[in-house]
């Protein structure tokens, strides 16, 4: 059985075998699934990818989507085009199949649940931001997508890479981290930041926290 | 034929018009952003690309609201959809006519409905204009020898 999230696949070039992972790494273009049923914010996001190195594959749909990552919805097993994806980035409004209930699928997939999924929206609609989180997204952007938005993003896989292994336990429980991300809280666990203060502005100093799940992850790997 | 300096401070200064009178905002700067040499072309995609989504969207307003009984649900999909493209690309006015718009599809409103169609078109049909004459000021620019700021 091909073991789809660890092999990566040139697409101009035979198949390569064994794994990807050697020294090329660092310079390993990240590769997105942008899903929007919009022509035109697919172009955008396409190229705001493309402008930010990264290697971007852009569908129309959810149900594509699924395809492209190999599982179809009728078969429930995962296909053999085990092209690697770091990232996939959705709109939650789309006919259909909906962005969230894209994310749900996948994250009820034992091979693409460790795929970081990030939510795009026109609505900032904070119930709608929640429920997102809450299934297991990575991230929720207001649209119109810019390029900030984007490199955030970038910064963020990154980090997704070195911690990887440490979050092998899958999409932790988020709900449970939730509730201590509460912004009015001015502490965090003091094993994350060795500064004496835990207040939020000093725990910056090692990371980045300018979006709230990143402060969850970074919460996770320290319990 | 005008000279280079000249076609320049037109391209500007009629760009400059476009924001300040709020037909386009900063999502069309940020596009303008992302073009480069390897892809020099890129504004002028997506926005004939906003304008072969809009038409079609127009075309089933205009359908949709024609009905003896009129499908509301389906009028506030297409003004949502309408709203999301001319957002992603900057275009303000006809963002902003498709806010109100879905709040009268909202209150089922025919009238309120049939309303902002019309106004909608209208500011579809000048944004168009004036893009397109930016561009034509744009490749003025560059057949003379300029470079586009």
């Amino acid at each position: 059985m091909a073991r789809n999230g660890v092999i990566s696949r040139r697409i101009r070039s035979d198949k390569i075998e064994g794994f990807e992972i050697s020294a090329m790494d660092s310079q390993k273009e990240v590769h997105v699934l942008a899903v929007d049923d919009s022509l035109v914010d697919r172009k955008v996001i396409e190229r705001l990818l493309k402008i930010s190195s990264c290697k971007v594959t852009a569908v129309d749909s959810g149900r594509r989507a699924l395809q492209f990552l190999g599982i179809d919805e009728e078969k429930k097993t995962v296909g053999f085009d085990g092209l690697k994806v770091d990232l996939i980035i959705t709109d939650y409004c789309m006919p259909g199949m909906t962005g969230y209930e894209l994310l749900k699928k996948i994250k009820e997939s034992s091979a693409l649940r460790e795929i970081p999924v990030v939510i795009m929206s026109s609505e900032n609609i904070l119930t709608r931001i929640d429920r997102c989180l809450e299934e297991g997204a990575e991230d929720f952007i207001v649209k119109p997508v810019k390029l900030s938005d984007v490199k955030r993003l970038r910064d963020y896989m990154k980090r997704e890479d070195k911690n990887h292994s440490e979050n092998r336990g899958g999409t932790v429980n988020k709900r449970k981290l939730r509730e201590t991300s509460d912004p009015s809280l001015s502490t965090y666990p003091s094993s994350i930041s060795s500064s004496s203060s835990s207040s939020p502005s000093s725990s910056s100093s090692s990371v980045e926290l300018d979006s709230p799940t990143r402060r969850l992850k970074m919460t996770n790997t320290d319990l | 034929m005008e000279g280079v300096a000249q076609l320049r401070r037109q391209l500007v200064d009629y760009l400059t018009s476009l924001f300040q009178e709020g037909f386009l905002d900063n999502q069309f700067t940020q596009l303008q952003q992302l073009q480069d040499e390897s892809n020099p072309d890129f504004v002028v995609e997506v926005v004939n690309l906003f304008f072969e989504d809009s038409e079609r969207l127009l075309n089933e307003l205009t359908k949709a609201l024609d009905q003896p009984s009129v499908d509301f649900k389906k009028v506030d999909s297409h003004v949502h959809q309408l709203k999301g493209s001319s957002s992603s690309i900057g275009a303000q006015r006809v963002q902003n006519v498709c806010i109100a718009f879905r709040n009268y599809c909202e209150e089922h409103n025919i009238e309120g409905c049939l309303n902002c169609l019309q106004q909608v078109k209208q500011e579809y049909s000048l944004v168009k204009n004036k893009l397109e004459t930016l561009f034509k000021l744009e490749q003025q620019l560059l057949a003379a020898g300029g470079s586009v700021p």
